[in-house]
């Protein structure tokens, strides 16, 4: 069983629209949607879901105002700013309050404070859901809006991809990556046997590229290129190309700006769906590259790592 | 004043609205600066070319164990939320890309073993572009946390005059981080499936955060009219839209200011700065000690 993820650096140059068409094209796999803070796969792919799981991110703390004696000996030990005090007129404290949205549940303050008047709650931080859907099963999930720890629910995102591809001797397990570089991009690569960096033929589009391959690089895991909407700029398309080519990532597709994407995109289809074009094609030719890589390799595309860190990323 | 750029969905026009705004108003007589908070893939900088005049790295600290005063007593783990620092058979272990730097275990050990060192998270580099003040940070390969790198780009930016702040793509904590403490969000979407759903999650992360907000459709000829009916039912104001533009598509791609495309493109940022303005002095701006 291999993996693939699919990623961008940069947002916005097309990594869900080209894995709803792999979905459509690919025979055994499951699908991952690891950009957990902002999904959209499933708009194209109308998942009913099967299980739906609580996702606990981290614990909040809050003010039990009970045992509180508003001594304020916690104020100083907040490294993130998160918590509250109200005074009244003499200046003395009145009350105080955690920020939520600050708070990163180190208990720093709960440790130290002399009433024991911190507490943790527990925290829905999210949900996720394994699907079904017209073109296999899906793992999915929405993170709570302002939640952290979109690198923990990203891992168990993956981890349950695994386990029903193995269950169902299913060869493939394709993840939707979320833009960017940091921790839950991380948490979607490491452990992966392929990455795919979706790039377009912009300058912003080709530094974030390089910044995504070096992240790769960085666990040790092959990359490969496809460049979406490489009619947009042919100068820069030929300045990816070139860099590919001494970075060591094949190209695995090239293809054009098309409002059939969007087209596509608002009748719930993926656009290898969405009739034959010319678009859809260069789609298929990189799905067949890309397969054709995946059965390749043994032993050559694994990361450095042993294995994905399992404790995930706060 | 502080303006977020925000939008929920990577590649609305974020980074595009944010470093033409910014040098517009810079334009206007205004001390303006400029903020990239997107550390993970900063690309204001391609369109402003500032001249860097400060650059320094940035570091969380960390803790660092003296293996003659520890006693393997564990109360260090103890305290950890993050099992950044374990204990094991009374020696204790350390994992530093776990670590959030509360100092929680250098305080909770009793014989002052643990002490802080800074661990490097990336870079963060302050200038001027044509007038305008210009800061981002880069977070370091490898480096899974952004909070920390984004605290310091905001830092770094003057309480007086005008900030604004390019924020990354999405709803969890870096972007939190980067929007917090705004005085008016502008929500950059288009009008896509795609689009709208990530535009609600950014409109509930908003206001949750309890922040005024607006909105600008950008490439608003692609798509339907679903955006424009959501933001109707839930009365968000729509500042305004930028029709698909090959010219801003091609200006992109090469790295060039919309500004300098001419006069037309001008007075949409001059329509957008008005707008803003009146959007904020409009509304009681309530001074207090949250977000």
């Amino acid at each position: 069983m291999k993996q693939l993820v699919i990623i961008s650096g940069k947002g916005g140059t097309g990594k869900t629209s080209l894995v709803a068409s792999f979905a459509a094209l690919a025979r055994s796999k499951v699908l991952a949607d690891c950009d957990v803070d902002a999904a959209d796969l499933h708009l194209i792919l109308s998942p009913s879901v099967r299980t739906e799981e609580v996702f606990h991110g981290n614990r909040k703390l809050v003010v039990n105002q009970e045992k509180c004696v508003q001594c304020g000996k916690c104020l100083p030990l907040c490294r993130f700013d998160a918590i509250r005090q109200t005074s009244g007129e003499d200046g003395e404290i009145e009350r105080i309050d955690i920020d939520p949205i600050s708070c990163e549940a180190c208990g720093v303050c709960a440790y130290f404070c002399p009433a024991e008047a911190m507490e943790y709650t527990p925290n829905e931080s999210g949900r996720w859901f394994i699907s079904d859907t017209r073109h296999g099963p899906m793992v999915h999930a929405r993170l709570g809006v302002a939640e952290e720890n979109s690198g923990k629910l990203v891992t168990i995102v993956r981890a349950q991809a695994r386990r029903d591809a193995e269950e169902k001797r299913l060869d493939l397990v394709v993840v939707d990556g979320p833009p960017g570089i940091g921790c839950p991009v991380i948490a979607s690569i490491t452990g992966t046997d392929l990455v795919l960096i979706v790039t377009e033929p912009t300058m912003s589009a080709r530094q974030d590229l390089e910044r995504a391959a070096a992240l790769a690089t960085h666990f040790g895991i092959q990359t490969v290129v496809c460049v979406n909407k490489c009619d947009l700029n042919p100068e820069i398309t030929a300045e990816i190309r070139e860099w590919c080519s001494q970075n060591g990532s094949a190209i695995v597709g090239q293809i054009p700006y098309d409002r059939l994407f969007t087209k596509a995109q608002m009748r719930e289809q993926s656009i290898v769906e969405y009739g034959r074009s010319p678009t859809a094609r260069a789609v298929e030719e990189t799905w067949t590259k890309l397969a054709d890589i995946l059965r390749q390799e043994d032993g050559g595309g694994l990361g450095n790592q042993p294995g994905e860190y399992l404790t995930g990323f706060a | 004043m502080k303006i977020a750029i925000a939008s929920g969905k990577g590649g609305t026009g974020k980074t595009t609205v944010a470093t033409n705004l910014a040098l517009f108003l810079s334009k206007t007589g205004r001390k303006v600066w400029y903020a990239d908070c997107d550390v993970e893939a900063p690309n204001g900088h391609i369109f402003l070319k500032p001249d860097i005049t400060r650059r320094k790295t940035v570091s969380i600290p960390v803790p660092e164990v003296d293996e003659q005063k520890c006693t393997g007593c564990g109360e260090c783990a103890k305290i950890c939320q993050y099992s950044a620092i374990v204990c094991i058979k009374q020696k204790v272990l350390t994992f530093h890309e776990l670590c959030h730097g509360c100092g929680g275990c250098t305080l909770a050990c009793p014989v002052g073993a643990i002490r802080e060192v800074p661990r490097e998270i990336g870079v963060l580099e302050e200038g001027t572009s044509d007038g305008l003040g210009f800061v981002h940070g880069k977070l370091n390969i490898g480096e899974p946390m952004a909070p920390p790198l984004i605290r310091e780009v905001k830092r770094s930016v003057p309480s007086r005059g005008e900030a604004i702040i390019d924020v990354p793509p999405g709803t969890s904590c870096p972007v939190i981080e980067s929007v917090k403490g705004a005085d008016y969000v502008l929500l950059v979407t288009e009008p896509t499936p795609f689009g709208l759903n990530d535009l609600k999650l950014a409109v509930e992360m908003t206001r949750e955060l309890g922040l005024p907000f607006g909105l600008v459709i950008n490439r608003s000829d692609i798509g339907d009219e679903r955006v424009r009916e959501y933001a109707a039912r839930e009365s968000i104001l729509i500042l305004l839209e930028i029709p698909d533009d090959r010219r801003i598509a091609e200006a992109y791609s090469r790295g060039e200011m919309v500004l300098s495309l001419g006069d037309y493109y001008r007075g949409m940022f001059a329509l957008l700065s008005d707008r803003i303005f009146q959007e904020v002095s409009d509304r009681t701006v309530t001074a207090g000690d949250s977000i």
